[in-house]
């Protein structure tokens, strides 16, 4: 078995460590994995994304033209990736920052709104409105369950092996926010 | 006759151990052997031989390495102040000196000699410049005079169309990491002693690990500016030392405890002088 | 060991620091940059060991090539256009014999090119990297891991051949994590241990010289006559390759480096609709595995090469392959990485329009089930 998923979003949406997690959750499973990112000049700002191959088997390309899943953090993400998605596959999109229709009606389409969970979450640590620093991980939550890739505490032991030390206090937050998103895990569209 | 018994005499000349005893292949009446002397005789004095690694340039001085009795290599042209870092920074207790021509440094090397001196690397330079291309048969160098006719420049250097003569010692003096930058010449017999005592400052100044030092020597090339031996020294004085006037151009503070320097004098032409006024 | 996963470039910069390399010399150039900034946060956690940024990639090689004059394991890192300006110095370490390892994360070019994945190095590393006769050790990773474990190697392979050993990787395997089991490190060389043409001053012996420089005809003829010598033995010990199900194939691909594992992919998807498509990845560049590709030559029915370029290590299959076997040619460029379906797609209309009046064969057995993805490599020497 083998599932290939792209994470997208604008820089500093946290697509690529989201990515990581669970290529290194997959790792921690004894999954063979690949994580790629785009590193072209977008990675100054622009979008950023990555492939992650999670396979039962050694795997060959790291790259696909139409992934099994798609994490789209934003808009323009969304404009990429809608057409991309196997047939059958997946989209997940972050409904708080994406107001328009998804057109195909051949895949699985969850919209989850991950601003709005991770504002919830993040206030809650800092008291003030909160922020949208939490997203990447609610809708990594919600791909997780949708796909069954991974049990949701191997992305937990991923997030406490894998968050920068001096993030730790995030720790909680993150795993509350990685519940939340898998408890979106319910196709719009089928 | 009675056979002259050697052991009493004193020995008052002799080829250094630094040097190697072969005969080299400088053009007769060329200075190069003459600075290679001075060379060899500095490191005799102090005591460094077996520690001192050379790197040979492209040009004249390209088989340097065949003349010092030391470990010796041969870099890229313009590329001795590269090479020697790698190997400086990797063996930092030894004592590793360049040995490059005006081509050399003045022009394809420019890059490398100067960020050398950026780093403060602890190197020892000795800049030859005889205002050409020596080794390619007198093609014009940047060091090369205004109106000098080269083979590259046959109706004189146009300094409309190339610019003016580059005075090196004046421009990496302006680097901090270089802490000792002079220049000499060895046109006559006062010059080439102070040669000497220049070289001998600029290992001590890597020895104390004081970073780059550099002595710029003008030097003699008869045969491409086509003249004598003796027409040629003159050249330097005369031609020569005008444009790139002898003095030293950077002691930094640490470096003055080990120059011992005499008063400037001012009586002649090409003594020590301090930077001169443009 | 556990795995870790690491990052392309920071996986390769870590095993040489295992392999104990004691110095790197380097200039930042995209998509390379992890590695020198890896040694620069790594390297002054060795005492002795040495970094520098050079102030260009000439500056790097030339450090480089002293740094190996004077003994010492060296490495240095570069992209493709920094590796064009490197050529000056390695032909100089060439013609010295010194030993030394390189790594090229290619990108695109021809000139600045982009910075995406490319092999449109191969040429330059295989042919021609410096002026005069001389090929380095090119040896080209598919993996994370491969990479690893061939930087680990480079380094004893450079200093038994007194030769320049390259690392051929691209944008792609230098920017993509994967699990890497790290090697042991080791320490670096004891004086005792280096090597007894090393510039290290002259005492209690006599003094060495390292040159490239041979004045006469005769002289320098000899000189690389004994290199000439040195190569052919090259030739002869350090062929590596991998293949993957070519007992039974009539299509062969040929592919290196990131094409041949997405070339993996395609065997796999050709044998699931009964296609007996096999891949031979040659893993060193120079010495290519030759041989190998004439043996294999002689059973298949075609070969299909596959490159991130124009077209440049087809040519090598070609001159093997001698007309054994039609060779055909899939290849992208500019930094765009072939996918499977592309490349399965050429190999449909191989299959349907046979070359030459020689019919390729379909998989009359269709009972392959699953096919072993990575097979033990057949020609791989640890």
């Amino acid at each position: 078995m083998q599932q290939e998923i792209v994470f997208s979003g604008f820089g500093g949406q946290g697509a690529l460590f989201a990515g990581q997690l669970l290529a290194y959750a997959g790792m921690d499973n004894d999954k063979h994995v690949t994580w790629i990112p785009s590193y072209g000049p977008e990675m100054r700002g622009g979008t950023a994304n990555c492939t992650v191959v999670v396979a039962d088997e050694p795997i060959g390309s790291p790259l696909v033209r139409h992934p099994s899943a798609v994490i789209a953090l934003n808009l323009p993400s969304v404009d990429k990736y809608e057409a991309l998605v196997k047939p059958g596959g997946l989209l997940i999109y972050n409904s708080s920052q994406v107001d328009r229709p998804i057109y195909r009606t051949d895949m699985q389409v969850i919209p989850v709104p991950a601003n709005d969970i991770s504002q919830e979450e993040t206030s809650a640590v800092t008291g003030d409105s909160g922020d949208a620093r939490l997203a990447n991980v609610v809708m990594l939550g919600t791909l997780v369950q949708a796909t069954g890739i991974l049990p949701l505490e191997a992305i937990e032991a991923a997030l406490e092996a894998h968050l920068p030390q001096r993030h730790m206090r995030w720790l909680e937050p993150n795993k509350i926010a990685l519940r939340r998103g898998a408890a979106l895990a319910v196709p719009e569209a089928a | 006759m009675t056979p002259i018994a050697l052991a009493d005499y004193d020995v008052v000349y002799r080829r250094p151990d630094a040097l190697t005893d072969v005969q080299t292949h400088y053009c007769p009446g060329c200075t190069h052997g003459l600075i290679h002397r001075l060379i060899g005789e500095v490191i005799d004095e102090l005591g460094i031989r077996e520690n001192t690694i050379c790197v040979a340039p492209v040009g004249c001085a390209v088989f340097a390495y065949n003349y010092f009795n030391v470990d010796g290599c041969e870099a890229p042209h313009g590329r001795a102040p590269a090479m020697a870092t790698g190997i400086k920074r990797v063996i930092p207790d030894r004592v590793v000196f360049t040995y490059q021509g005006d081509g050399d440094l003045a022009a394809i090397g420019t890059n490398e000699i100067i960020h050398a001196a950026g780093r403060g690397e602890d190197l020892t330079v000795i800049f030859v410049n005889n205002a050409n291309y020596g080794m390619t048969g007198g093609q014009m160098a940047p060091t090369t005079l205004a109106g000098q006719v080269t083979t590259s420049s046959p109706y004189g250097r146009d300094v409309d169309l190339v610019g003016m003569p580059m005075r090196v010692a004046e421009l990496i003096s302006t680097i901090p990491g270089a802490s000792y930058v002079v220049r000499r010449s060895v046109h006559n017999v006062a010059n080439i002693n102070k040669t000497k005592a220049a070289i001998k400052t600029a290992f001590q100044v890597q020895m104390a690990g004081l970073g780059l030092s550099m002595v710029e020597v003008l030097s003699s090339c008869p045969t491409n500016w086509h003249m004598s031996a003796d027409g040629a020294l003159k050249w330097i004085e005369d031609a020569m030392i005008p444009v790139y006037p002898l003095g030293d151009y950077r002691v930094a503070d640490a470096v003055e405890p080990l120059t011992k320097r005499r008063r400037p004098d001012r009586s002649q032409n090409g003594s020590l002088a301090t930077i001169p006024e443009e | 060991m556990a795995k870790e996963l690491w990052k392309g470039n920071e996986a390769i910069a870590e095993a040489a620091l295992r392999a104990g390399v004691e110095a790197y010399f380097g200039y930042p150039i995209t998509p390379q940059t992890e590695l020198l900034e890896y040694m620069a946060r790594e390297i002054p956690k060795y005492p002795g060991r040495v970094f520098l940024q050079a102030e260009s990639e000439l500056a790097a090689v030339n450090m480089v090539y002293g740094a190996a004059c004077a003994g010492v394991r060296v490495l240095s890192s570069s992209s493709s256009p920094g590796i064009s300006l490197m050529t000056e110095g390695l032909s100089y370490i060439a013609g010295t014999e010194v030993p030394a390892v390189l790594v090229d994360i290619m990108r695109g070019g021809p000139g600045l090119g982009n910075i995406m994945p490319s092999q449109g190095d191969y040429f330059q590393m295989t042919k021609a990297l410096g002026h005069g006769d001389f090929h380095p050790i090119v040896l080209a990773p598919s993996t994370v891991q491969e990479a690893v474990d061939l930087t680990y190697g480079a380094f004893e392979l450079a200093e038994t051949y007194r030769t320049v050993v390259v690392i051929l990787a691209d944008g792609a395997i230098g920017q993509m994590m994967e699990p890497v089991v790290m090697p042991p490190a080791r320490p670096v060389m004891t004086e005792q241990e280096r090597a007894d043409w090393a510039l290290r001053g002259a005492k209690d012996r006599e003094r060495r010289i390292l040159t490239s420089l041979h004045l006469s005809a005769e002289g320098l003829e000899r000189m690389n006559q004994g290199l000439q010598n040195k190569l052919a033995r090259i030739q002869q010990k350090e062929l590596r390759w991998q293949e993957t199900m070519t007992d039974d194939a009539d299509l062969l691909l040929v592919a290196f480096g990131t094409a041949g594992r997405v070339c993996t992919s395609v065997v796999s998807a050709a044998r699931r609709a009964g296609l007996k498509v096999g891949l031979l990845r040659p893993i060193s560049l120079w010495p290519f595995p030759e041989q190998r590709l004439v043996e294999l030559a002689e059973r298949v029915q075609q070969i299909l090469v596959v490159e991130m370029n124009a077209g440049q290590m087809v040519l090598d299959v070609k001159a093997a392959v001698a007309g054994r076997a039609p060779v055909h040619f899939y290849g992208r460029m500019g930094g765009v990485v072939p996918l499977p379906d592309e490349i399965s797609a050429q190999i449909d209309k191989l299959v349907s329009e046979p070359a030459g009046g020689t019919g390729f064969k379909t998989g009359s057995n269709n009972g392959y089930g699953q096919p072993k993805a990575m097979p033990a490599a057949n020609g791989v020497r640890a």
